[in-house]
């Protein structure tokens, strides 16, 4: 039998109440005794759980994993597709395209993304963003930025620029310059560098699989 | 029973604990400051535009308040622990010496924070400006300054309890929660450039210290808050807060997993992280029920009554703005369409503030009252009634005019429009959407007023003439 989240559920809960049970006969219910122990055994067993699953989630996202692409993903296109089954959204990663017209080896992508990351913490993005929906609201979510009709439709008018990425690039190093809602990003000193490596991060976090959110991004078909 | 000294006298920790009330006081301000910046920012977003952007605002509104609410809790702790084990707290100059690094460090961020802003994408930016976490953006030097604090603290009560030769349910509960608290801390001090890694562990500090050993550090305080304002028995207190921890524990270590839907992480946690989240609000009924028993019990007169009021403050509003708002948005069917929108911080404001706020207010009271009037049997003024209603209805105002505008994200910008760029542009432009963000800025000025009346309840109460009503024995 495939353990489960039910199971699992079911099991921690058991467990806890027996194991108290057992601990505080000879103690009624309502005595300090009893709660002490209930006390004791949930936090043991939920942190006993926590950690075996912390160490299952951990390899299951780490990069180059089926949930977590590798940094190489930045040469592929990247689209999402509807996975009528499960009635979710994941992300499919397509043929070797290049990116700012060059492919990265692994440990150029991994510099890129990196530096991207950097960049992304050091303007404290998640200030205003929110990244996997977490951050704050005062601007669009990033998860799926890269995704994103406008950088076609509107972005790469507004730039001059040929390609989504330099597009990306050029917006990123002068937000003030074109404005897209009476919002508008700041200035926030971005090299040329920065910009490459911050616009490789979101395709990037573009391809991760977040169980379907946000839904129906972009009316996916 | 816990032990007072005689009237007019002061351990020093009590002392070093007034310290840090009037500091967290002042943070409280800053707070309440940023956030109106960043609140009017909405309404007009080219005020401070390039100069004190929204980002910076928003930074210094949510780590004013993890600062100040930490100072609070410390000073809870050194306000009761020697009443609770009848002895001067050990290593009080190095208590001394940690509160006045903290408040040094906290100013040198801060001013960085202003001035500096932002740097370069490099790791000395992370180490000295900013690490651009939410909540945890504090610089990595200074993390390391939390956590040298925090083990000063830690010290401070266990080598109290040893020396003490006593360790009451409450403390043992109290040390054992600090070691979570202060480890839980150092799994955010890391660096990786995979996002889900990093908010994995960047939840374990967010989550389990606001939705597990805040909740507990308070539970303990709490009780031994109850001890001295109501008179309860410690057997009942000790029982309850027992009965709380293994709720609080119980549910909220594995409600972990509702931050874990979807940062790329396995599916199994929408089902653990739903089911569990789903039961976190259970301990905060629990403490509903206490709050209303105690308060009839006692006909709503104590011997400090701005304290009394502030504790039943803090068990409904955790249960309303932890317990409700939290569940509201938890199950992932929902969270698929209304996670990261403007519901989360209606939540936020209102659980911070019943559950923590209320909470720190009520030691603060007790505290004035025996620092200042200990004669008195009955602590009252007129105007903490102002402030109590007034800051009750602008915290509501606020959560309530973002619980609207976020019903109308997870409609228009996540449900209908698929979330894209022009979705989100078009729900901030919802009248519905608008129209919270002006209530919330005039909730926001009504917050502040009553702060202010707050602050001068707190700096006049007890002082000049009191007229004394009717006795109301202590319990003491």
């Amino acid at each position: 039998m495939e353990i489960g989240w039910i199971e699992t559920t079911i099991g921690a809960l058991f467990a806890t109440v027996v194991l108290t049970l057992w601990l505080s006969r000879g103690s009624g219910w309502l005595e300090p005794r009893f709660w002490r122990n209930a006390a004791v055994v949930s936090s043991l067993i939920m942190t006993g759980i926590l950690v075996y699953l912390t160490i299952d989630s951990l390899n299951q996202i780490r990069e180059g994993s089926a949930r977590v692409p590798a940094y190489t993903v930045i040469n592929k296109t990247i689209w999402l597709k509807r996975d009528y089954e499960k009635r979710r959204d994941i992300p499919v990663i397509g043929e070797e395209v290049g990116f700012f017209g060059k492919t990265w080896s692994e440990a150029e992508a991994f510099a890129l993304v990196n530096k991207g990351k950097m960049t992304l913490q050091s303007r404290n993005c998640m200030d205003c963003h929110t990244l996997l929906g977490n951050g704050a609201y005062f601007a669009p979510d990033l998860t799926r930025a890269w995704l994103d009709p406008k950088w076609e439709t509107m972005v790469k008018g507004m730039t001059g620029k040929a390609t989504k990425e330099e597009a990306i690039a050029e917006w990123l190093q002068h937000p003030d310059r074109y404005p897209t809602f009476a919002r508008r990003m700041p200035n926030l000193g971005l090299s040329e560098e920065e910009a490459k490596a911050l616009v490789a991060f979101l395709k990037w976090m573009s391809a991760i699989d977040t169980n379907g959110f946000p839904d129906r991004f972009a009316g996916v078909q | 029973m816990t032990q007072a000294l005689p009237q007019g006298k002061l351990y020093e920790s009590q002392k070093l604990a007034l310290w840090y009330f009037w500091v967290a006081l002042a943070l409280f301000g800053a707070q309440v400051l940023f956030g109106l910046l960043a609140a009017w920012q909405y309404l007009d977003p080219n005020f401070l535009y390039g100069k004190l952007n929204f980002m910076t605002n928003r930074m210094l509104h949510i780590n004013a308040m993890i600062v100040w609410l930490l100072l609070g809790f410390m000073g809870g702790v050194y306000w009761f622990l020697p009443m609770e084990l009848g002895r001067e707290v050990v290593g009080i100059r190095l208590a001394r010496l940690a509160f006045f690094t903290l408040i040094a460090a906290v100013g040198i961020v801060v001013v960085v924070y202003l001035l500096v802003q932002y740097g370069p994408g490099n790791a000395p930016t992370l180490w000295f400006i900013t690490e651009g976490r939410e909540y945890i953006e504090a610089p990595r030097w200074a993390d390391f300054g939390i956590v040298a604090v925090m083990a000063v603290f830690l010290y401070n009560v266990v080598a109290t309890a040893l020396k003490a030769q006593r360790i009451t349910g409450v403390v043992a509960v109290l040390m054992f929660d600090l070691v979570a608290l202060a480890g839980l801390y150092m799994a955010g001090m890391h660096y990786t450039p995979n996002i889900s890694m990093d908010q994995y562990f960047w939840w374990w500090v967010v989550h389990l210290w606001v939705e597990a050993t805040w909740e507990v550090l308070v539970g303990s305080i709490m009780a031994m808050a109850l001890m001295h304002l109501l008179g309860t028995p410690r057997r009942i207190v000790e029982t309850w807060l027992y009965l709380e921890v293994a709720l609080v524990f119980g549910t909220g270590i594995l409600g972990l997993g509702h931050h874990y839907f979807w940062i790329g992480t396995p599916e199994y946690w929408l089902g653990l992280g739903g089911f569990f989240s789903a039961l976190e609000p259970i301990p905060l009924v629990a403490m509903v029920v206490h709050a209303v028993y105690d308060a009839g019990v006692h006909r709503m007169q104590t011997v400090n009554q701005p304290a009394l009021f502030w504790a039943i403050a803090q068990a409904f509003g955790n249960f309303i703005g932890a317990g409700v708002w939290g569940f509201m948005q938890t199950l992932p069917q929902i969270n698929l369409y209304s996670h990261g929108t403007q519901l989360a911080p209606a939540h936020g404001h209102l659980a911070f503030f019943g559950a923590y706020v209320t909470a720190i207010l009520t030691v603060i009271y007790m505290a004035l009252h025996q620092v200042r009037r200990p004669d008195l049997p009955r602590f009252d003024s007129k105007l903490w009634k102002w402030a109590f209603v007034l800051m009750v209805i602008s915290i509501f105002g606020m959560s309530a005019a973002m619980t609207i505008a976020g019903f109308t994200q997870t409609m228009v910008e996540r449900a209908i429009g698929g979330s894209t760029w022009q979705a989100y542009i078009e729900a901030q432009q919802h009248p519905w959407f608008q129209n919270g963000m002006v209530w919330r800025f005039v909730f926001g000025v009504f917050f502040l007023v009553s702060y202010l009346v707050l602050l001068w309840d707190l700096v006049t109460i007890g002082k000049g003439e009191v007229r004394v009503t009717k006795e109301v024995g202590a319990h003491d």
